[in-house]
């Protein structure tokens, strides 16, 4: 089986650590602490990588595997952190129907990794968004706070290509 | 005490008793699959619905108490509508199952195949559609797992994490994509398993099975260099224990 760590290391600050203990140390008395911790656990590092969500299982002393199935149950929390271009592709209703599933196919082929992932040098990470309310524009994806409408697969290659800072 | 009608007979409970208690205190048999006694009743696989009088819709009985608003209500454990909801809720399961029956592990074992046969799903293709493909995880000295045998029941979970208190398997990911399976895909030979086999005893189908050795056995045995003793270890007793108490 693939083991699902993230590409890029891990690190954190001394300051990182400490709110993240303070977090978890305020919430874990509580039924039901796990999602409020996951949540703020994701603000203050971005993700969840395995790090941090071992210190939450031995925290809270819970299995690292119970913590695990609660974060990939839930699309708002993420095992990687954004790339330095962040691209969304919208899989909502209208654009799905215009092909956008072939666009994040596309996507995913070009920049080899799976949804949800971050290239291994950091720049670029993919993910499936729903309607951001430009339907008109369908299919629609944005890398950061470009928005690319009326979208084609062959365009994908041309306008990553952009990208080449 | 509560008093209710099971198949139109009167019977009295214990307030709290869930109906399938109630049924199997009074020998009616509700068959189920992800139910296990005392440590997994979660209402998933929806084998033991029963028809209720005065509900909208079939009523999950491992998981429903019955209370003084359940005084005079008649259950029908075996009523037309609930034989095709368990026919239908097995061809949904076989619809994403490798069905590899003939050479399974557990082939004239199994929970799934036995209830195939006594619901009468003659269409194992019925539902057809798309398969999850996984990964079996070979990786441990002792067992496999094969998840694309596995109805995501979570047996296997309940015993790992309840039993043993180990708690190395779960279910991850969501909705179809949904696997058993160990945290970041973890191999389970790098995870803390300690290779007790209660998830394979839970398990009601081939999914997760003992490596056989039965072959070397063969092969030492036909060795006429080897002298053979015969011993029984005591965790084959043990486990045959433990089986008798869950099924």
């Amino acid at each position: 089986m693939a083991f699902k760590k993230s590409v890029v290391a891990f690190s954190q600050t001394p300051e990182q650590e400490q709110k993240l203990m303070e977090v978890i140390n305020k919430e874990k008395g509580h039924k039901g602490a796990l999602m409020p911790i996951l949540q703020q656990a994701q603000e203050i590092y971005g993700y969840l990588p395995i790090e941090v969500q071992t210190i939450i299982a031995e925290e809270m002393g819970i299995s690292l595997e119970k913590v695990y199935g609660v974060v990939t149950f839930y699309a708002q929390f993420s095992l990687n952190p954004k790339g330095k271009y962040k691209i969304s592709v919208c899989l909502g209703t209208a654009c799905y129907v215009k092909g956008s599933g072939d666009v994040y196919n596309k996507l995913q082929e070009v920049l080899n990794i799976k949804g949800g992932e971050l290239t291994p040098d950091g720049k670029f990470s993919l993910e499936a968004c729903r309607c951001i309310g430009a339907c008109g524009l369908a299919p629609v994806m944005t890398i950061n706070d470009d928005v690319y409408g009326r979208l084609t697969v062959d365009e994908v290659g041309d306008i990553l290509a952009k990208y080449n800072d | 005490m509560v008093n209710i009608k099971i198949n139109g007979i009167e019977y009295s409970v214990e307030e709290g008793t869930t109906i399938l208690e109630a049924c199997r205190q009074n020998g009616i048999r509700i068959p189920t699959l992800c139910w296990l006694k005392d440590i997994n009743a979660i209402g998933a696989c929806r084998i033991c619905v029963v028809e209720m009088s005065g509900a909208r819709s079939l009523t999950a009985a491992c998981v429903y108490p019955l209370s003084k608003f359940d005084e005079g209500k008649n259950i029908l454990t075996h009523s037309p509508a609930v034989l095709e909801s368990r026919k239908m809720t097995l061809q949904l399961l076989l619809s994403n199952h490798n069905m590899d029956c003939l050479a399974c592990a557990r082939s004239g074992n199994c929970e799934l195949q036995a209830l195939c046969k006594e619901l009468g799903v003659d269409d194992s293709s019925y539902f057809e559609g798309a398969k999850n493909e996984f990964d079996i995880d070979t990786s441990s000295k002792h067992m496999y797992r094969d998840d694309n045998k596995c109805i995501n029941c979570r047996r296997c979970v309940a015993a790992c994490e309840k039993y043993q208190g180990i708690g190395v398997i779960g279910a991850n990911e969501r909705g179809f994509k949904t696997e058993i399976s160990c945290a970041f895909g973890m191999d389970l030979a790098n995870t803390a398993c300690v290779s007790c086999g209660q998830c394979i005893t839970a398990c009601p189908t081939g999914a997760l099975s003992e490596k056989d050795d039965t072959d070397k056995v063969w092969e030492a045995l036909a060795d006429p260099e080897k002298v053979v003793v015969v011993q029984t270890a005591p965790a084959v007793r043990a486990s045959l224990g433990r089986l008798s108490v869950i099924r």
